[in-house]
């Protein structure tokens, strides 16, 4: 589709470029970590992180939602923070750590927060669960006992259509200890 | 295929831009991104400015305090020099992944006439920095937005930072939005206000709004209506005479002038019982 905004025509092909910061670029090079792993990725310049975790790697709980921005189901962490796949490019993640629901389990063990949610049956369809699994990870490693109002702020940007949420807030306040 | 260059530094930035003046830029994403996927958009070339850490920096200068174009809604909610009206801004635009992304100066280049921000900088009497090859220039606030989704921002030039000036004694400022829902919602209406007071007199009056015109406008009228008086919290029916608000899939004209009026109105009750 083309922006009638802007006057019609392809600009010149470009040398491809040999990594990111050197464009232009119709395909890039980056090399990343994915839940420790390391990746290097030769893709398009508009490819998203959620196509390159879903389709290139196999790594399908990193959910596809909106692609909006809006319902947070991608929500994976950048180097610890909470960022959303579908609104990421991986052109931009040359030396990053990538960590999806997948990297949360360490040694076959579920991490304190999936526990929880799993305990207290925190999921109906469950298409919101790996995003506030991802969410809540990146709030308890900044804060280990939040409070309500940290835990609520953080959960708004998570759709949950299906629960209501109580249960995901019984199982986030059992990991804070009780927002002390 | 969309060709993309990343610039690390400004000068960088810079020269790319002088040299592709049709690309789009990438800041953080959260609106360029969105308008690929709904189909709106194609772009044949981007350029991308994440890596520029140098246009991050939120840092007091003369005069006040200097937020740069890359900042995000995250580094400004949690800078100590950041103005409350504004860090208050930042905590409501989208959510905590939207806040560690979006960006300051997207928001602002962006110009949605929904745009969270807009009517702080109108609010605060900012003045935004833009730069090109050609050299540097500021523009107030208040001249930036011309027409819809329209800018003062010539082909070759990017915004690098946003003046705003300290606060005057006797200043009080404050931030409302009115959506949907508290977070992920697109702002029916969204307002600042800053009035500096004088004893019982407004010496300056600020009312400015989002989503009620198709461009972040300050409501003249009943900031005239404002100043040199008393706080009066009816001069806010003024602000009909200086809003234009459409029906669209988030509100209606009606919803939107009748919550326009209350939510300035409701703000300036508050500073007039405080001050009591």
């Amino acid at each position: 589709m083309s922006d009638p905004t802007r006057p019609g025509g392809s600009p010149p092909e470009p040398p491809r470029s040999r990594g990111p910061g050197r464009g232009p670029a119709s395909e890039v090079v980056a090399s990343f970590l994915v839940n420790g792993e390391a990746v290097r990725a030769l893709v398009p310049a508009t490819r998203t992180l959620l196509e390159f975790l879903r389709d290139e790697l196999g790594l399908t709980g990193t959910k596809h939602g909106c692609d909006l921005g809006d319902c947070g189901a991608c929500t994976v962490l950048v180097d610890g923070v909470p960022r959303l796949a579908c609104l990421t490019l991986v052109a931009e993640l040359e030396g990053a750590a990538v960590t999806t629901v997948e990297g949360l389990a360490a040694d076959g063990r579920l991490s304190p927060i999936q526990d929880a949610l799993d305990r207290h049956g925190a999921a109906q369809c469950g298409y919101c669960t790996p995003g506030i699994a991802v969410n809540l990870t990146a709030l308890l490693a900044e804060e280990p006992h939040p409070d309500d109002a940290a835990i609520r702020e953080v959960l708004g940007s998570n759709i949950c259509r299906c629960t209501g949420y109580t249960r995901i807030l019984d199982a986030a306040r059992e990991v804070a200890g009780g927002g002390q | 295929m969309t060709h993309a260059w990343s610039a690390r530094t400004l000068d960088e930035a810079l020269r790319l831009r002088a040299d592709h003046p049709e690309a789009l830029i990438l800041a953080g994403g959260t609106d360029l991104m969105v308008q690929r996927a709904a189909g709106g958009l194609d772009p044949a070339e981007v350029l991308d400015l994440w890596s520029c850490r140098e246009l991050a920096a939120i840092e007091p200068e003369a005069g006040g305090l200097r937020v740069g174009a890359l900042a995000t809604w995250t580094d400004v909610a949690a800078h100590p020099a950041v103005p409350a009206v504004l860090r208050d801004c930042a905590r409501t635009i989208g959510a905590v992944q939207i806040q560690n992304r979006g960006t300051v100066g997207g928001n602002i280049v962006n110009a949605s006439p929904a745009g969270d921000s807009l009517p702080v900088w109108l609010a605060l009497d900012a003045r935004f920095e833009v730069a090109s090859v050609r050299g540097a220039r500021r523009v107030a606030a208040a001249d930036f937005f011309r027409g819809y989704r329209q800018v003062d921002l010539a082909a070759d030039e990017i915004l690098t930072a946003v003046h705003l000036p300290a606060p005057a004694p006797g200043e009080v400022a404050a931030f409302r939005k009115v959506g949907t829902r508290r977070a992920q919602s697109i702002s029916k209406v969204v307002f600042a206000g800053r009035l500096r007071l004088d004893g019982d007199r407004v010496a300056l009056a600020r009312l400015a709004f989002g989503s009620v015109a198709p461009v972040p406008l300050r409501a003249v009228s009943a900031e005239a209506a404002l100043e040199g008086g008393p706080v009066r919290p009816e001069a806010a029916d003024a602000v009909l005479q200086d809003i234009a608000p459409i029906d669209d899939v988030r509100s209606t004209a009606r919803y939107r002038a009748r919550v326009a009026v209350a939510v300035a109105r409701a703000w300036l009750r508050d500073v007039a019982g405080a001050g009591a």
